[in-house]
């Protein structure tokens, strides 16, 4: 267990204890903040964007090669930029500030990338 | 005469078991999918990911799972139009809908069953406010007419093969090309990477890395665009601007035909699964109802009951006396016309 802040795009501040040994996309679900995650996790789609808090960021493990490259074709890219379903629920990430960016995409649907990210 | 008794929109898992269970009612159908190949995302996404939650397989593959489903649609007939969307359904006054795709494919259907899952792959269009305005006239999602882009300011935004092939391409014709990409490394092959590098070096193209292309200015014509990076923002001379940003599934057209949504889901009636428009059905992870679990086992028996509400729909004088499979077994030659 793990407690963590969610901030909205609207600045609505969400604390909430987050269930170990998942990734934050599926320890969101229960919540109203829940993040989307279209692929169901494959990273596949860019739809679990979050932005962590720099001092909780520098504890990940780093990103994949994969999920840079699905990060290169999302919008509203941070430093500390990171796909939700990549990031697993820890003790060590006790107090974790999480930002959920606006839904940026203006047709309203699902952001789900086909494996071919750069065709 | 009318095409098909059911147009399924959506080749994934579960638009081809929709063609099985329409096929057990003798309902013939006709299959739309934007993809160029049938399977949806368990194909484009995760071929070769094993899934654990089909009934009856303890463990199975996305490809094999779709190459098992198109065996099982296959005695039915289906007829598939890959590789467009669905552009525009007009009811018809005698009922059924005239449907027209991307490609000019005209087809007449007596009912629509929406699978479309996350929706149709589409080129990945970035926020930008003013980006429609210049589509297809500076802005552009891939390259048609390469003179096109002779003598122009061109940036490029992405970190990929076809961004990187592009840039250096164009490099050649363009009066001045930008590569824009969100980082340092690209995901291109490595011998053009390099190639990339020679050519920034030699000062036949700019690179910024990291930067991200926030906004584009002009009148009629686009003519400059901003770019930001960890120095700042900076406008640059731009008469074309293309992005390589992979594809996204969208509810594209789908989203004017007027049905009820929820974001980007297609509301239903879970015992028909018909949505707000009479003969319109949809299921699977595109169809939203209280308590909807989007798996692929709810999607199968969603396309089951919204065949019965077909048939129930096409043919409301007609009792439908349901029979198993085991007691009617499948085609084997073509498929009886329903009519």
């Amino acid at each position: 267990m793990a407690r963590m802040t969610f901030i909205t795009h609207d600045n609505q501040k969400h604390i909430v204890d987050m269930q170990d040994g998942i990734s934050i996309m599926e320890a969101s679900k229960p919540f109203p903040f829940a993040l989307e995650g279209a692929c169901g996790g494959q990273m596949g789609c860019a739809t679990c964007h979050v932005i962590i808090g720099q001092q909780w960021y520098d504890k990940l493990p780093a990103p994949s090669e994969q999920e840079e490259a699905m990060l290169d074709v999302a919008f509203g890219i941070t430093e500390t930029s990171r796909l939700g379903c990549q990031v697993r629920v820890d003790p060590l990430l006790e107090g974790m500030v999480v930002r959920l960016p606006e839904a940026l995409n203006f047709d309203a649907a699902v952001v789900a990338n086909a494996s071919q990210a750069d065709d | 005469m009318v095409d098909t008794d059911v147009l399924i929109v959506g080749a994934g898992p579960v638009g081809l078991f929709a063609i099985f269970q329409c096929g057990m009612l003798n309902l013939r159908t006709h299959v739309v999918d934007s993809l160029p190949s049938v399977g949806g995302q368990c194909m484009a996404l995760y071929p070769e990911k094993p899934i654990f939650d089909i009934p009856a397989f303890p463990r199975i593959d996305g490809a094999s799972l779709i190459n098992n489903l198109l065996a099982q649609a296959q005695p039915f007939g289906p007829v598939f139009h890959l590789g467009q969307v669905v552009q525009t359904v007009t009811p018809c006054s005698e009922g059924g809908f005239k449907i027209a795709t991307s490609t000019g494919n005209k087809i007449t259907a007596r009912s629509i069953l929406i699978a479309g899952g996350a929706g149709a792959y589409v080129p990945n269009r970035p926020p930008l406010e003013n980006i429609r305005l210049y589509e297809g006239q500076g802005i552009h999602y891939s390259v048609t007419t390469k003179d096109d882009f002779r003598g122009q300011h061109v940036i490029v935004v992405g970190g990929g093969d076809s961004a990187l092939d592009w840039a250096i391409t164009l490099s050649e014709i363009a009066t001045t090309v930008t590569l824009v990409h969100r980082r340092p490394g690209f995901t291109a092959a490595p011998a053009t990477v390099t190639k990339l590098k020679e050519l920034v070096k030699a000062n036949r193209m700019t690179l910024k890395a990291p930067g991200h292309v926030t906004a584009v200015h002009g009148d009629k014509n686009m003519t400059h665009v901003t770019i930001s990076g960890p120095s700042g923002a900076e406008q640059l001379s731009a008469s074309r601007l293309l992005f390589f940003l992979g594809s996204v599934a969208s509810l594209g057209p789908i989203a004017n035909w007027g049905l009820e949504l929820e974001g980007a889901r297609i509301c239903v009636d879970p015992v028909t699964q018909q949505s707000s428009s009479s003969g319109i059905f949809a299921i699977g992870d595109v169809a939203v109802y209280p308590n909807k679990l989007k798996l692929i086992l709810c999607g199968f028996s969603e396309a089951a009951m919204a065949a019965h509400a077909i048939h129930k729909f096409i043919n409301p004088n007609t009792v439908l006396v349901h029979r198993h499979s085991t007691s009617i077994g499948v085609p084997t030659s073509s498929l009886v016309p329903s009519n």
